[in-house]
């Protein structure tokens, strides 16, 4: 009789590999497919990875996990045309262990995380793409991968934003361009001192920084800027939908170069060598948009699944990931006390899921991608308290106006009725 | 100030492994269709371009497989496949 797995996760991401991580250390058998030459080796993040949501999930891999730097102090900057407004947060809370989020790098992160699901007993096959699901009277049964019939009892899609799998499953939704973000970004070297001097940090403090406005000319979405150890994380993300609309007609990569050669930016990287450039689509439709989580033999995980989440002053994903991948792994457990595999039993998955952090999040935030959408917050606001900052910050020749009066001029009543109708809006996140 | 670097030297960057088969196709007969032009606009290597009859072109060195042509212009326009196992593009950091 021909091997079956337990289970086999299709993509080593985070949430292939915390299932792989979480099956094996439970004695499954587990096998990993993964087309990349290494775990990692497709994987693109922003990014910075929030760990009080997963820390307990996953106990003993944070110590000695290679993440980057922890976040000591956030930015945002509302970027005009000719000039910008900062608002910098720093804590001491964010300072103090166990810190809350770091900077990441996923090829390095991957690798790691699949060598410590290695360990506990997890089977990876890297170099290797998994093609098409095998079924059996309508259920999953294995999947075929490079010519090769693989079986299991359960398959665990992890196969990233564009899930083949999922949809050869039938558990995708129709791809809508609103429900879908890219992110592309360069990778610049610096010196650690260089790093730490420049943005005012110590040791392995990080710093993170997001950019609204000129940044994507409007569009929605906007820049980022991450500091790793010896890199600092230098992107965009913007809407599919805004970026394929010829209003303004603009090439992406053109943002992204244009971003670069900012005062606010440029000073930040100068002298650094630019290694890597990637670019990855993300899931930002919300919880409207999330796919089938489970079917017959077959669970869905990570961005897969449609899980992540864009509600402005933070984009998520990888912490998603990582805890559906562990809830499909409970599940498979779960499944296999009862040697039962149907969709029915797998249906397990969605209740651990809606009881988690995961979809309590994706039902809270569910207003948040029709409230982002508003154009007055990538092109008007910041435009907008740019002038009323220049207004204020000016002294001329002769006498300088009073303040109120300064700001009350952009204060007309339709602007206020304007920005009463997008408050209330966003009252909804 | 730090240099701008054009695309091409930027893609060079990257690690990618060759694959004997485009993994990206724009469809026979759908050179000219509207929806293919989104993918000059969204793709971020920049690989899509149109030439002097009107026709989109694809050049496939320097995909990073980040799938947005995929999101943008949908599957009646392009055939779209992930590289075979250990090819395309293969990231160092991500």
């Amino acid at each position: 009789m021909m091997e079956k797995f337990d289970a086999i996760v299709v993509g080593a991401g985070l949430a292939g590999l915390a299932s792989a991580y979480t099956l094996a250390n439970e004695g499954m058998e587990v096998l990993v497919l993964e087309r990349g030459d290494y775990p990692g080796a497709k994987n693109v993040t922003g990014g910075r990875l929030y760990v009080n949501p997963v820390r307990e999930l996953f106990p003993d891999i944070w110590k000695k996990a290679p993440l980057e730097r922890f976040i000591a102090s956030e930015g945002v900057c509302m970027m005009a045309g000719e000039r910008s407004v900062s608002i910098n947060y720093a804590g001491n809370e964010l300072l103090e262990e166990p810190y809350q989020s770091f900077s990441i790098l996923r090829a390095r992160f991957d690798r790691w995380l699949a060598k410590q699901a290695e360990r506990k007993g997890a089977m990876l096959v890297d170099k290797s793409r998994v093609d098409d699901l095998i079924f059996e009277d309508g259920k999953v049964i294995g999947v075929r991968a490079a010519g090769d019939e693989l079986h299991a009892n359960v398959v665990i899609a992890c196969d990233g934003v564009l899930s083949f799998i999922a949809e050869k499953a039938g558990l995708r939704r129709k791809v809508e361009a609103p429900n879908y973000a890219v992110g592309y970004k360069e990778i610049i070297e610096l010196d650690p001192s260089q790093i730490e001097d420049r943005f005012g940090l110590e040791g392995n403090e990080g710093s993170a920084r997001m950019y609204m406005g000129e940044v994507t000319k409007g569009k929605f979405g906007g820049g980022f800027l991450y500091t790793n150890k010896s890199s600092i994380s230098l992107g965009i993300v913007i809407g599919i939908k805004d970026l394929m609309e010829e209003k303004p007609s603009i090439e992406a990569p053109v943002l992204l170069d244009e971003f670069k050669q900012r005062r606010e930016i440029a000073g930040l990287i100068k002298g650094g060598e630019t290694v890597e450039y990637s670019a990855h689509v993300i899931p930002e439709g919300g919880y409207k948009a999330l796919n089938k989580l489970y079917g017959d033999g077959i669970l869905v995980a990570g961005d897969a699944a449609g899980l992540a989440m864009n509600i402005g002053v933070t984009v998520r994903g990888m912490e998603y990931a990582l805890a559906s991948g562990y809830y499909a792994a409970q599940t498979v457990l779960q499944a296999k006390e009862k040697e039962d595999f149907s969709a029915a039993a797998l249906s397990h998955y969605q209740t651990q899921m809606e009881s988690s952090f995961i979809l309590q999040d994706f039902k809270n935030f569910q207003e948040a991608p029709q409230v982002l959408e508003n154009p007055r917050f990538f092109n008007h606001y910041p435009e907008m308290l740019g002038n009323i900052m220049k207004d204020i910050y000016e002294v001329p020749a002769g006498s300088k106006n009073r303040l109120y009066p300064t700001i009350k001029q952009y204060m007309a009543f339709s602007e206020l009725w304007a920005m009463l109708g997008d408050m209330r809006k966003v009252m909804k996140i | 100030m730090s240099e701008a670097i054009g695309l091409k030297a930027k893609l060079g960057l990257d690690v990618f492994k060759h694959d004997k088969e485009a993994h990206i196709k724009i469809k026979d007969g759908m050179q000219k269709d509207p929806r293919l032009k989104r993918a000059i606009l969204v793709c971020p290597a920049g690989l899509y371009s149109e030439n002097e009859q009107g026709e989109v072109e694809l050049t496939i060195d320097g995909c990073l497989e980040c799938g947005t042509c995929l999101i943008a212009c949908g599957t009646e326009v392009l055939e779209w496949h992930y590289p075979s196992g250990g090819t395309g593009v293969q990231f160092r950091f991500g």
